[in-house]
């Protein structure tokens, strides 16, 4: 599901199981680990530094490049205001799963 | 339109309770085992846990003592702290209300304190059923909303369908709050716009910037590890899906904990405590927010959850919207309404906006919540200091 018509995310709109293929900004692409509903992919092409929008605004900047159909969470966004707060464990999870 | 339990200031409201409140945490366990057996029959148990005085508390639980869902109130006190027991017992007893003090030190003890408590509580609570009711129309309710335990779905179901409610509400001439300026953080501009008045669009980006500041000083922001499991990755990302409950319509004004807003219209709750950032976090949990709004007048309050919360209130019913399918599924005893429902395809926004709205009304008029019915009161307050609104914050 898109937003807003200039997102460059779109959110998951029921929970995907893991190797499923889901059809993303024209790319198919296979989810390599179980995301909830919720989760974010990346809509296209996003260049470090660059604004990732959604509801039409800014929700933080890109941390690293992120290909299309990438998950988009706090391994590759960042705030622009502030720093987010996981448990270690959960930290480490998101890392290791992109 | 239904009836409501008149008060003398004129305001009316949607439940009668009795309100046992302990001004020290040294008097907590006397004023909670006073209220318990009286718990089904509308005895609620609020309080402060300071021994230090702060004029905020004091503010707070005058507030809290003479809202108009209160019909009489107990206080709980130890005898030595510093809450000033004396002044807010005559402010309850100046609004008409049966008020009693019970100090544990001169009752002598635990014992006979909770014996006297509860003789008090049970005559109290059979006067209280005499309380005259008045007709109230929609347009004298004062409705406050909050989200809690979000996710990604929060955004995109409850939240926005609240918001319909809230515009529902305000069109018919209500009164609507909404807040945590935390969860505002990245939405600033964009708010601002709505504001009924040009002075009152800088107050508002103030007000926000004073939170981000707030918690950029202690080091986090509102924003937990459930809801980065949840979906929502940064701040600014949940602040837009908060930012949804408050509807489409202007903005007409900036109060803060304790201000009962002059008129109806929508309004902004600043919850961060002003100048020097003392006494910790603003709202440490959502309780916190809760207690803010009711003493703010909300006579119930709407509450968004997506990874799902169970809390309700003391004082005021809360009307739990869950906004994603799967938790309504797993927590459906908890929850009120289903708007997780929009994401598969059983019902548009514009229905659940109507059903929130229609449970406002009913909720308005005795039907039970969830929580409610499992017996949720939840009540937290904490140190906090503000200074006085600035000019610009209401409608002259």
């Amino acid at each position: 599901m898109q937003l807003h018509p200039q997102d460059n995310v779109v959110v998951l709109t029921r929970t995907v199981a893991a190797g499923e293929r889901v059809c993303v900004g024209g790319v198919t692409v296979m989810i390599e680990r179980a995301l909830a509903l919720g989760h974010k992919l990346a809509a296209c092409d996003i260049p470090a530094g660059a604004p990732i929008l959604k509801y039409g605004v800014s929700i933080g900047s890109a941390a690293v490049p992120i290909p299309a159909g990438a998950h988009v969470h706090t391994h590759n966004l960042r705030s622009n205001y502030l720093p987010t707060y996981l448990h270690a464990t959960q930290q480490r999870y998101f890392e290791e799963h992109p | 339109m239904t009836e409501g339990y008149l008060r003398s200031d004129g305001r009316k409201g949607i439940r009668n309770t009795l309100v046992v409140a302990y001004l020290v945490e040294c008097a907590h366990h006397v004023a909670r085992e006073v209220a318990w057996p009286f718990r089904e029959q509308g005895a609620h148990l609020i309080g402060f846990p300071g021994c230090f005085p702060n004029a905020y508390a004091d503010r707070m639980l005058h507030q809290l003592c003479t809202h108009p869902n209160v019909g009489g109130v107990l206080l709980l006190s130890l005898g030595c702290e510093s809450f000033n027991r004396r002044e807010l017992e005559a402010r309850v007893r100046a609004s008409g209300r049966p008020v009693a003090t019970l100090v544990i030190q001169e009752a002598g003890g635990t014992r006979r304190s909770i014996a006297e408590g509860r003789n008090w509580v049970e005559r109290t609570l059979r006067e209280l059923a005499a309380q005259p009711r008045s007709a109230l129309p929609v347009r004298e309710l004062v409705v406050g909303t909050i989200c809690g335990g979000s996710d990604a779905t929060s955004g995109i179901t409850a939240n926005p369908a609240m918001g319909r409610a809230f515009d529902q509400l305000v069109a018919q001439g209500a009164t609507a709050i909404f807040e945590e300026t935390g969860e505002l953080i990245g939405c600033e501009a964009i708010m601002a716009e709505r504001a009924a008045r040009p002075a009152l669009r800088e107050e508002l980006v103030a007000c926000v910037a004073k939170a981000a500041r707030h918690y950029a000083t202690l080091g986090h922001g509102s924003f937990a590890p459930g809801n980065a499991d949840g979906g929502l990755t940064t701040i600014e990302e949940k602040s837009m899906g908060a930012y949804s409950k408050s509807g489409q319509s202007p903005i007409a004004g900036i109060i803060k904990p304790g201000d009962v807003p002059p008129r109806g219209g929508l309004y902004l709750l600043d919850v961060v405590p002003d100048g020097e950032v003392r006494f910790g976090f603003a709202n440490i949990s959502d309780n916190a927010e809760i207690a803010e709004l009711i003493a703010c007048g909300s006579h119930l309050i709407l509450f968004s959850t997506g990874r799902g919360s169970v809390v309700g209130s003391a004082i005021a019913p809360v009307i739990k919207v869950c906004a994603n399918p799967e938790t309504s599924r797993r927590l459906s005893d908890d929850m009120d309404i289903d708007a997780g429902r929009v994401l598969e395809g059983r019902g548009t926004l514009e229905e659940v906006g109507a059903e929130v709205f229609e449970r406002v009304l009913r909720v308005a008029a005795g039907e039970r919540t969830a929580s409610e019915i499992l017996g949720h009161q939840e009540f937290i307050m904490t140190y906090k200091s503000f200074t006085p609104l600035g000019p610009a914050c209401l409608p002259s």
